[in-house]
């Protein structure tokens, strides 16, 4: 049963009046950004995203959430068109998006505040989450005084706190350092092997992208396609070990190789990419 | 998984949140008591010209009195009852108009900041009135409001108002709009997103303004009671300079400082309050 249909998305963006790029030695104000983007996604289902810099995956990720419109083609979630943010789906931003004037808990509340839970019950939920993250003792702390990966865990347990069954990641641990990195993957997987949400998570990091999830979809340069999928049949519950094993590497250098030509053209593409701001 | 374990124990432990805060104000109080400390010589220097120079005759004592009579007459104009009639005069002057100008200020910055078009609409007369003096209008507000609590009011209003509409409309725009995309992604009304997101994060912006705003509406209501009035410090001060009576005008003017200086020093701890959040450098003003 797909959870996610994402069906022949594209997104056209226009450029504030006065600015304009040159794209194959012609000028325009317009970038296309998704050009016929078809996937769907199983319930349950752990989906990672690579492509290149500006290929327009967190776009898919806006489109999927509800927060931008498709220039054409639709997302389905249950199989109902996303027109606006829906109540069962999550997002997670790399630069964790928390209000710096609530504390972690005050944070992990206003998801649940603004859906008009009662103050109790929301309190309750949230501590559940925070201490799923190992925050406990933290809750009072403002996001200024916690250290990144501990800002990002609130940030990921806010997006829990109401059950969603999506849950939209866009590059969630790439402003973090290598070891916190890899701590909040095998967090993150502990937990998803209890809820099982459906995870769709944007990341440039080969090895990232392996190591999560059940399918990697390999995107192309601007304006982005779905260029391969490749399923990754590695037994679960994973751990770091399983990197170093002969499987894994065999998927590295897979989706390595189907990157590669993306990258190459989307490093010519930089000039566009600056001007535009992906 | 021992790796994982390990390397989250390893991250560095925090102080307590209370204490954290404990030591913020601790460190508040010992900034303030350095800045007496190295000030206190210069000060005292200070003090000693104003006592010494019109003992010796190096300035006209009947303009410029020693401190000590400043200060004699300042304890019995205290004692007396006079220095607080009239400074609570003039502080409510300013407190009404000030909280006028929040009350039209706040919602209307918040709307300006909100939608570009009615911030184009109005921001050419918001300019406009904005460089225009509130001293330079302090006879039209006599003329049309009289020489009553009403003009005084309206001139602490005006003095104050655009410090306070000019800051909400910044505190407005610069939210950060990765916040506005996530609280619209956590389905968020239109009105928790002015309430829960773009009111908090205005607030650091909106208290700097109420600050400047606070000042500029007491220094205002001075002036105006310079001119018409028959109350209040800024009264005493004129009143006591057309009678020669300068030690009562100096106590009076002292007065003013004092009462300035502990008014910034209780606004500051408040801002410091409202943006507990943030985290803090020295700051002072």
């Amino acid at each position: 049963m797909d959870r996610i249909t994402v069906r022949d998305v594209c997104k056209t963006f226009r450029l504030r009046p006065g600015q304009s790029v040159t794209l194959d030695g012609r000028k325009s104000d317009r970038v296309e950004v998704l050009a016929g983007v078809d996937l769907s996604i199983r319930r349950g289902e752990f989906i990672t995203l690579v492509g290149p810099s500006g290929s327009g995956k967190s776009v898919l990720l806006d489109v999927i959430a509800g927060l931008t419109d498709a220039t054409s083609g639709s997302a389905e979630i249950d199989g109902r068109s996303v027109t606006r943010p829906h109540a069962d789906t999550a997002y997670v931003f790399q630069q964790y998006a928390l209000f710096p004037w609530r504390t972690a808990i005050e944070n992990v509340e206003y998801q649940l505040e603004v859906r008009g839970v009662g103050k109790a019950e929301r309190r309750e939920r949230a501590l559940h989450f925070l201490n799923l993250f190992g925050l406990r003792g933290f809750e009072d702390r403002y996001p200024s005084q916690l250290s990144g990966g501990m800002q990002q865990r609130v940030a990921i347990a806010r997006s829990l706190s109401s059950d969603p069954q999506v849950l939209l990641m866009d590059e969630p641990f790439a402003a973090l350092d290598a070891q916190t990195r890899d701590i909040l993957q095998i967090e993150l997987l502990r937990i998803w092997e209890t809820i099982r949400t459906t995870v769709v998570f944007v990341t440039h990091s080969i090895d990232e992208a392996i190591f999560l999830a059940d399918r990697v979809v390999v995107m192309t340069a601007r304006p982005a396609r779905v260029k391969e999928i490749v399923e990754i049949d590695l037994p679960r519950p994973r751990d770091i070990e399983c990197r170093n094993g002969a499987a894994f590497n065999d998927y590295r250098g897979h989706v390595w190789n189907a990157l590669r030509d993306e990258v190459r053209k989307a490093q010519a593409d930089w000039s566009l990419a600056s001007a535009f701001g992906h | 998984m021992t790796y994982a374990s390990s390397a989250k124990g390893g991250e560095t432990p925090f102080p307590t949140n209370r204490r954290l805060r404990f030591s913020v104000a601790n460190s508040a109080l010992r900034a303030a008591a350095s800045t007496i400390g190295y000030g206190l010589p210069a000060m005292l220097a200070f003090a000693l010209l104003w006592e010494m120079a019109p003992r010796l005759g190096w300035i006209n004592a009947l303009f410029f009195p020693p401190l000590s009579r400043v200060l004699a007459s300042l304890g019995d104009m205290i004692a007396s009852g006079l220095i607080v009639q009239h400074l609570g005069i003039s502080l409510q002057r300013a407190a009404i108009g000030f909280l006028l100008a929040v009350a039209v200020a706040i919602p209307l910055g918040l709307l300006m900041g909100r939608y570009t078009l009615f911030e184009r609409m109005s921001d050419f007369l918001v300019q406009t009135l904005r460089n225009t003096s509130q001293f330079a209008l302090l006879p039209v507000f006599i003329l049309v409001l009289g020489i009553g609590e009403a003009s005084k009011i309206a001139i602490t209003f005006y003095a104050a108002v655009f410090f306070l509409l000019v800051n909400t409309i910044v505190g407005v725009k610069s939210t950060d709009p990765l916040l506005l995309k996530a609280a619209r992604s956590m389905g968020t009304s239109d009105w928790d997103l002015f309430r829960k997101v773009i009111l908090p994060s205005a607030i650091p912006s909106i208290v700097a303004g109420a600050r400047l705003g606070v000042k500029s509406s007491l220094f205002s209501v001075i002036a105006a009671e310079m001119l018409a009035a028959q109350s209040g410090i800024g009264f005493l001060i004129q009143n006591s300079s057309l009678m020669l009576q300068t030690d009562r005008m100096y106590a009076g003017i002292l007065t003013l400082t004092i009462a300035g200086l502990l008014l910034n020093y209780a606004l500051v701890a408040f801002e410091r309050r409202a943006t507990r959040w943030q985290p803090h450098g020295d700051e002072t003003d």
